[in-house]
Order: structure tokens, then C-alpha cells, then sequence
């Protein structure tokens, strides 16, 4: 029986969700997605062609606040949990390679 | 050790009759006699309790009015934030997350004057039903140690269950309140969408998440639900108190409905356990003795609802979990050699299994060419759910309802089969997707002695109502009265 989802988009799919899968994962993820997505298509039995897209609950479009000032977390809190900083920034990898300057 | 009530403790502590810094150190004694074999919390703040203890005591002493929760200990799942101990959502990415601010609940709880003891384990974010998805800390089920405690605010039921604190707070995106509350033979209530601020929750499905108590009586429940309900300036879907005011959820409790009207729900019973349906059977004759009406109604939706469900849930988690960069905040992968593999290392290790699956999941529901296909037609199926309760509102008060097909499940049975796992939130999940509040009270034991519990539901905003009529049911009864026997007691 072909997948729903073959290995093939299932590496598209984790690409896209920047996630980085061991072949096995790979394999065991095609066929549970698999599954499960066609356990979802059972919503095709329902004529929804009518039906108005629900998102929320509460019906509630944008809420505006006042403008106002107010205290900010500040940058030694919001550094606190970065896996790396230098008291000022984040600090990741270089983005750019040396010659492209 | 009789197990007092959360209302009981409250007011012993108030009255002066019982000292919270004693109450505190049994409710620790305790903790230290069984949670190894429970393993409900991943953090307890042993010292800090007992210190708060004596602050509270030396307000009550000095004759200032106590909180609503003077000195009560009280416990919250992991994916709240404080800014003492860590907010770990039981995952290895924020293992050593310390959050620079508290949750809105959690500002609420100590300004009551709530003893928080410590935090609960959890599936990792909330995904799951049974809390073995946790990448920390093994918890089960107080009623047998061989079965699950549900999930995915399993710590917090078991917690409440074993008598290692008097309440706690749980949160609800598909019936993580309300399933592992009927698990583990406690109360579990999933307030109204928008009634409690979800401020500083760690957000797993943004339109479905809503932070309720888990307690051991329906009174407990309308006590915390009185403290942590409300609008808050800082979470924009939390309701105005114009357009939704929060009542004294409390004060009414005690009193009956005149001319309750129940609604069942026609068919909806068929793949449960024959335990569940009997129990579900003779709630709905308690009620009738009462009085209640009890009419059939049909929801001819409902069936589409865990198909909806797990793709909007999925949808959201995957924009939500975006943000575990390995940048920010969270784990970073030492393996990574670029930019592109912090994301992809740091989040393939700091992920667990089920966490990745329905990352994958809502994200190939949002891909490009799946869009119209999953998640705009889930939307419209919410909507017709949405409108199945509007319909059925009109005929009944609530709806009674078994929360899960099963009673605790065993450890490992369904961990390998994700769509069986799903497939156990099927009573639940309505009201997310619809937004309603819902709780779980026991309704009786099975043949192996676990316990079965009753869902009851009731339109938007009508917490008050609901708590009453749960309560209906407790005072009639003694189920909420059965309690485990832990092996290390």
C-alpha cells in the first residue's frame, strides 16, 4: 500500500519545520503521519462548502490597547537564557561566510 | 492522614485552629512518604513553602485579613511560569528555563495567599494523554501504580489525588484537565475560553489553551476558579468583565437547579468501556432522583471532532514552537556547526517524540497545497461543532458525557500508537474546539477498581451554573470520598 506521506515529504516537511531527522525518524514519522492523516480525511465526508471558517471561539477581531509607556524587560533578563550572549547580544554562528563581505 | 479539603484548610488556616506552617510541613511529610512512588512533581519548593508558611502565619497573627488561600498548598503544571525554580514543560529545551516573569495565575495565587509547593510533571508541552510523553520524570496513578495518571496535566491530578497538595492548576487544549482529573478520581474543571488569563502559559494551541483547577471537591474548584478567573490587560483574549462578569463562583454552590434539564447525547457512547456507560447510566439516574429532566439530543458532529481537533491543535503548536531557536532561549545543541543546524540540532534533541510529530503534523496541514485540504476544513468543521452545541443549548442546561472511552490506561499501551492516543481525548475535545467550559467529577469505580469520571458541559460563560450542578451530584453521592491506597503509605 502506497503512504499517504512518504519519506520524501516527510523530509520536506521537516525541513520546512527546521527539524533535523534521523532516518529511522524519518521512516517511523511517514508511516504514523501516514495514519493519521488519513484518520483526518474522515472530515471529507462533510459538505462544508457553506460552512464559514471558524478560527476562534470568541468571534474577537483586534483589540487595541492604549499607548502607552511601560517598563520592558530590560537586555540582562532577556539575556538570561540565551545558550550564549556576550552581556549585550545573542551570539550564534556566522551567517556570512569570510570572503562575501 | 485524613486529607482535608481545600476549603476545609482555608478556613481551619483563617479561623486560627490550624497553623499553616504545620499544615505545610505534613503536607511535606507526606510528600516525602509517597512521591517517589508517584512522581507528580518535577520542582518542590520545600524550604520556600515553609517560609511563606510563617509569613502567612504572622499575618494572621498580627490580625491582618488573610487571602482567599491563606496558606494553602497549592500546586502548578510546569508550563506556567514563575520566576522561581524553572518553567520546564517537562522538555529537555527548557530543562534549565528560568522565567524572568510569573504567570498571571500564578501573580493571583500568591496574591491570595497561596502556599505554591511545587510544580507538576506534564507531557512535554501539554502534548498528550497519559504525561509519558514527559522528557523528565515518570509519574502514575496513584489508584495503580502500573496505570497512567492520564495526561497531559497528569502531575497535577496525581498530585491532588495523593494528597501532596490541597489543589492545582492544570491546563486544558483537548481535555488535559478534565481526562487526567477522571484518571486519577479527582475534579478537574476546564473554565470558559477567555475567562482565565493565559498570560505567562506556555502556549501550545492558542485558540484552544485555558488554564482551570484540579481540586478534590467541585467547592475547591469554584474557591481557585474564584481567585484566578478574570480579565487581564496582558493576554488580549481574555474577556472583558463587561461583556462576560465573573460571579462568587462559590457562593451559590450549594443550591439545586429548579427544573434542570439534561441533555444526553443520542449514539455517543458506543466505543466506550461498559463500565463507563453503566457509571454514565446511573449519574443520569441520580440526576432524575433529583428532579432533572433528562432529554436526547443529537450533535451529529461531534464524530469529526478529534479528526478537526488534531489539525488546528497541531496548526497552532507549530507556529507556536517556532520559537525554540536554540537562540533566545532553551537548549542549543553542541553539535551544531551553522546557523541552520542550531535551529534543526538544537530542536531535534531538544524535542521528544510527539512534540516533533505534531510539529510535523501542523506543519504540513499549513504547507503550501494542504492548506484548503486540512486546516481551512477543520475550521469549518469547529464551526459546525461549534453550532451542534449552540442547538443543544437551546433544549437542555448541560450535557453529561463520559470524559474519556477508558479508565486509566496502562503504562506503555498506547505510547506506540499516536492515533490511539488521540483517538482517547474523543469526549473532550468538543469543548475546545467550541470554547465552553466542561468539568470532570468521579462517578464511580470500574471492576478494577480505578475511577470513572462525568463530564458535564454547559454554554459559554456559565461556570456558575455548571459548578452547581456538578456539586448536585457530589452532595447526592460519595464517589469524591473514595481515595487511593498508595503501596508506600
Amino acid at each position: 500500500m502506497s503512504k499517504k506521506i512518504d519519506a520524501q515529504q516527510v523530509k520536506k516537511v521537516a525541513m520546512l519545520s527546521r527539524l533535523d531527522l534521523s532516518d529511522a525518524e524519518i521512516e517511523r514519522f511517514a508511516s504514523q503521519l501516514s495514519e493519521i492523516v488519513t484518520y483526518v480525511e474522515k472530515m471529507n465526508e462533510l459538505d462544508t462548502e457553506k460552512v464559514e471558517p471558524m478560527a476562534h471561539c470568541l468571534g474577537i477581531t483586534n483589540r487595541f490597547g492604549e499607548d502607552r509607556p511601560a517598563e520592558s524587560l530590560g537586555t540582562e533578563k532577556a539575556l538570561a537564557n540565551a545558550p550564549d550572549h556576550d552581556g549585550q547580544f545573542f551570539i550564534v554562528p556566522r551567517i556570512l561566510e569570510e570572503n562575501s563581505a | 492522614m485524613e486529607q482535608l479539603s481545600l476549603l476545609d484548610v482555608r478556613n481551619k488556616i483563617a479561623a486560627g485552629d490550624i497553623k499553616t506552617a504545620d499544615y505545610v510541613r505534613q503536607v511535606l511529610s507526606r510528600i516525602e512518604k509517597v512521591e517517589s512512588t508517584v512522581g507528580s512533581y518535577i520542582n518542590i519548593f520545600g524550604d520556600e513553602a515553609i517560609d511563606r508558611a510563617a509569613q502567612i502565619d504572622e499575618k494572621i497573627s498580627a490580625g491582618q485579613k488573610p487571602g482567599a488561600l491563606a496558606g494553602v498548598p497549592i500546586a502548578i503544571k510546569d508550563n506556567m511560569c514563575t520566576t522561581f525554580g524553572q518553567t520546564t514543560c517537562a522538555s529537555k529545551m527548557l530543562e534549565n528555563y528560568q522565567s524572568p516573569y510569573n504567570a498571571t495565575v500564578v501573580e493571583k495565587l500568591l496574591a491570595a495567599d497561596a502556599v505554591i509547593i511545587g510544580k507538576t510533571n506534564m507531557d512535554e508541552f501539554a502534548m498528550g494523554s497519559s504525561t509519558e510523553n514527559s522528557s523528565l520524570k515518570k509519574t502514575v496513578n496513584p489508584w495503580n501504580t502500573s496505570r497512567v495518571p492520564g495526561g497531559s496535566s497528569g502531575g497535577s491530578a496525581a498530585a491532588v489525588a495523593a494528597g501532596l497538595c490541597s489543589g492545582s492548576l492544570g491546563s486544558d487544549t483537548g481535555g488535559s484537565i478534565r481526562q487526567p482529573a477522571s484518571f486519577c478520581g479527582v475534579v478537574g474543571l476546564k473554565p470558559t475560553y477567555g475567562r482565565v488569563s493565559r498570560y505567562g502559559l506556555v502556549a501550545f494551541g492558542s485558540s484552544l489553551d485555558q488554564i482551570g483547577p484540579v481540586t478534590q471537591t467541585v467547592s475547591d474548584a469554584a474557591l481557585l476558579l474564584n481567585v484566578i478567573a478574570g480579565h487581564d490587560e496582558a493576554d488580549s483574549t481574555s474577556v472583558e468583565q463587561s461583556d462576560a462578569p465573573i460571579d462568587d463562583y462559590l457562593n451559590k454552590i450549594n443550591e439545586p437547579l429548579d427544573g434542570l434539564k439534561i441533555g444526553i447525547v443520542r449514539d455517543s457512547t458506543e466505543g466506550a468501556d461498559e463500565d463507563v456507560k453503566r457509571s454514565l447510566n446511573e449519574a443520569v439516574e441520580v440526576y432524575k432522583g433529583l428532579g432533572a429532566e433528562v432529554v436526547e439530543v443529537d450533535m451529529p458532529h461531534l464524530d469529526y471532532a478529534v479528526a478537526a481537533y488534531y489539525v488546528v491543535a497541531t496548526a497552532e503548536a507549530s507556529s507556536n514552537l517556532a520559537r525554540y531557536d536554540g537562540v533566545h532561549y532553551g537548549y542549543r545543541s553542541p553539535n551544531a556547526t551553522d546557523y541552520v543546524e542550531v535551529y534543526t540540532r538544537s530542536r531535534a534533541e531538544g524535542f521528544g517524540d510527539e512534540v516533533k510529530r505534531r510539529i510535523m503534523l501542523g506543519t504540513y496541514a499549513l504547507s503550501s497545497g494542504y492548506y484548503d485540504a486540512y486546516y481551512l476544513k477543520a475550521l469549518k468543521v469547529r464551526n459546525l461543532i461549534r453550532q451542534d452545541f449552540d442547538k443543544t443549548f437551546g433544549q437542555c442546561d448541560c450535557i453529561v458525557t463520559p470524559v474519556a472511552p477508558t479508565t486509566a490506561f496502562p503504562i506503555g499501551q498506547n505510547i506506540e500508537d499516536p492515533l490511539k492516543m488521540y483517538l482517547s481525548d474523543i469526549y473532550t475535545i468538543p469543548a475546545n474546539l467550541a470554547g465552553i467550559p466542561g468539568i470532570s467529577i468521579q462517578a464511580g469505580l470500574d471492576s478494577n477498581d480505578l475511577p470513572i469520571g462525568l463530564q458535564i458541559l454547559a454554554p459559554a460563560f456559565s461556570e456558575s451554573k455548571l459548578l452547581r450542578i456538578a456539586r448536585m451530584f457530589e452532595k447526592n453521592t460519595q464517589w469524591h470520598k473514595s481515595k487511593p491506597k498508595i503501596p508506600s503509605e
